[in-house]
């Protein structure tokens, strides 16, 4: 369970918020909304430690985020808004190489047969340049399959997705959902998952 | 009982008032040093036998030498404890003492090439002493221009106390490879404070020049740091009710 | 999966992204190549004085072709998010940023060692001395890019990050310069290289220690 408690976030000059309270408790979601430019990202940032806390502390099954490391950095899989792709690579060298990083072994059929969950059979061994923005981002989804952590932290993983693969994305997070897994989502759109109503959180201009 | 240290002061808003009073002593202070040094220096320090009088510049350039080194330490050291600690206080120190400290690796590189033409018919030679002030004067710019460089004033903070300490780490390296290659390379190696005989009026004037040195950087650092404070925390309480910013 | 091999996964990735993308990779052989040739064109062809010279100048090429190819070192992984990720891997970020070094001095240090000889020649170094010059150039061009990584973490993202690099990282190469080219310096003049080679190994063996956690915690400060 993921425990947020007077969590602030300053920006320069500017106090984005203060006083954020909420919890993620096992097989639920939250869909964090809000104008641009409100503090979501910055949030997501500092849910899966990479930006520093303000003031306000973040927990991660009763302990301090901070305390935890390398422990807290397997239960978290974070998708930014960024592809983390290097354009040289193909989808498959792209998707070993994000594993390897993250310490999983992946071998090339592994990495196959998961880009062909994603829709992208056939296109293992073109250069991710080559790729159409959807495609790209489709690619940086599929690390969501092997990923074996608990809390998945996702910054607009809808975007330049088109239906088929929005349809996709709602049901690996109803089953990862299922598993006992749990997850926070931003997106501008209304998202719909099979069994699993959304904890809404809207972040609004201090 | 009270406690051994008080940690009132590491808070810019504790800090700001008292180094407002702090400073008018220091700039008495470096006004006696100073006068007294430059005048065992200049007046009572005999007339150098072969050098004549162009090296009473010495009083200024190893003084300024000294405190060029000796700033960039104290400079890591802030830096590297605003980095440990996360005090924004030992952070904006280290920021307000790299211009002073490159201020006094340019006056000695200056009055080393002033010194160097009387004696040695050139203005600059590659003497490890010299050489080493050199890289030093990089060295505090490099900072100044990083710190600079970054908006976001945590994070220049941050970068600059790296950078800091990745420094003091290289500044005996670098010190000693300077001296190796010096000694490899002779023909150059004319050391500037070989002087014949060093008369203790001599070193008693230099050490006054220094102590003169001191006291101004801590006049510069503490001005510098104020200055910091009010624009780093403009929009923070304490800066609104001081009442040399209420109109 | 070990510590070894994710460091090894590392290495493996830069080196094919550096493959596929060699005009990069060779601009700064190349900038080592012409840098060093322009020199007798600017001193003059006498083979005395460009013997006494040469390891200075070869060295003061390599110091600048380094720097030439620091900026792609962390700033393509800063901008597409690989970088974000690294920091997040539940590995050190200190293993991966080694692999990162590692390869960035295969792709740009080692082929400045294979190609020094044949500049050498061109400044008439003896055979001795070329041996000399590629061993100091072995030992000082990963110790080049341990430093310079600590610049290129520092001045990731930053306004004229590129020219930044250059001016934090070039005094702190001066030990390296001294002692590379010290070295053979003092072979050429009969005095033998040992005592310069075993310094620039001990620089080399102090920065494989220190630059990976400095340049980490660079990162670690660029990405917040």
């Amino acid at each position: 369970m993921l425990t947020v408690s007077d969590l602030a976030c300053v920006r320069g000059d500017r106090r984005l918020f203060a006083g954020l309270e909420f919890a993620i408790e096992a097989r639920n979601w939250i869909h964090l909304t809000g104008e641009n430019g409100v503090g979501k990202t910055s949030l997501m940032r500092m849910l899966v430690g990479l930006a520093p806390v303000e003031a306000g502390e973040i927990r991660w099954h009763g302990t301090p985020i901070r305390s935890l490391g390398d422990d807290y950095r397997r239960a978290v899989c974070y998708l930014g808004h960024h592809n983390a792709l290097k354009e040289e690579l193909t989808a498959r060298e792209n998707l070993c190489v994000g594993a390897a990083v993250s310490g999983i072994a992946l071998g090339d059929d592994a990495a196959d047969a998961l880009l062909a969950r994603v829709g992208l059979a056939g296109r293992e061994q073109l250069p991710v340049r080559f790729l159409s923005q959807g495609q790209k981002r489709r690619v940086a989804l599929a690390r969501l399959l092997w990923s074996e952590a608990p809390l998945w932290v996702l910054d607009e993983p809808f975007v330049a997705l088109d239906t088929a693969a929005v349809a996709w994305l709602a049901a690996t997070l109803a089953a990862h959902l299922a598993e006992g897994g749990m997850a926070i989502v931003t997106s501008h759109q209304e998202v719909t998952i099979a069994g699993n109503t959304a904890q809404q959180l809207r972040l609004v201009r201090s | 009982m009270r406690p051994l240290i008080t940690w009132k002061y590491a808070s810019p808003q504790h800090f700001y008032p008292l180094a407002g009073k702090l400073i008018p002593w220091f700039v008495a202070l470096t006004l006696i040093f100073g006068a007294w040094g430059l005048w065992l220096g200049l007046l009572v320090a005999p007339t150098d036998a072969q050098q004549g009088e162009g090296y009473r510049i010495i009083f200024v350039h190893v003084a300024a030498s000294w405190m060029s080194m000796f700033l960039y330490v104290v400079m890591a050291f802030w830096a590297g404890v605003g980095l440990g600690f996360n005090t924004r206080l030992s952070s904006m120190m280290a920021s307000a003492i790299a211009p002073t400290g490159a201020m006094f690796a340019f006056l000695s590189l200056w009055t080393g090439a002033l010194w160097g033409k009387p004696m040695w018919g050139t203005w600059w030679v590659w003497d490890a002493r010299l050489t080493s002030e050199l890289i030093l004067f990089f060295l505090y710019l490099g900072f100044i221009a990083l710190q600079a460089a970054i908006d976001d004033p945590r994070r220049a903070d941050k970068a600059g106390a790296i950078l800091a300490l990745v420094g003091v780490i290289n500044v005996p390296i670098i010190y000693f490879s300077v001296m190796w290659w010096n000694t490899l390379h002779q023909g150059a190696s004319v050391s500037l404070t070989k002087a014949p005989s060093m008369a203790r009026t001599m070193l008693l004037g230099m050490l006054l020049v220094a102590l003169c040195f001191w006291m101004y950087s801590i006049v510069m650092t503490l001005l510098r740091v104020r200055a910091i404070m009010l624009e780093r925390e403009r929009h923070t309480e304490w800066v609104a009710n001081l009442k040399e910013v209420r109109p | 999966m070990s510590a070894f091999s994710v460091f090894l996964a590392v290495v493996r990735r830069d080196l094919l992204v550096a493959l596929r993308r060699k005009s990069e990779v060779l601009t700064s052989l190349f900038f080592f190549v012409i840098v060093v040739s322009l020199f007798p064109l600017g001193i003059g062809p006498e083979m005395d004085l460009l013997r006494k010279i040469a390891p200075g100048v070869l060295w003061v090429a390599a110091l600048l072709a380094t720097m030439l190819s620091l900026n792609r070192l962390f700033a393509n992984d800063h901008a597409d998010g690989s970088l974000e990720q690294m920091a997040l891997a539940p590995v050190p970020l200190g293993l991966l940023v080694g692999g990162k070094i590692f390869a960035h001095w295969l792709v740009s240090g080692l082929p400045l060692v294979l190609i020094a000889p044949v500049l050498g020649i061109q400044f008439d170094l003896g055979s001795r001395a070329l041996g000399v010059l590629m061993l100091s150039l072995l030992l000082g061009t990963p110790l080049l890019s341990l430093i310079g990584a600590i610049g290129a973490a520092l001045t990731l993202g930053v306004r004229g990050g590129g020219v930044l690099v250059s001016l934090l990282t070039l005094p702190l190469y001066v030990p390296a310069l001294i002692f590379g080219a010290g070295a053979v310096e003092a072979d050429i003049s009969g005095m033998g290289a040992a005592g310069h080679l075993s310094l620039l190994g001990g620089l080399l063996a102090l920065a494989v220690f220190f630059a990976p956690w400095a340049t980490t915690g660079a990162l670690k400060i660029a990405l917040e």
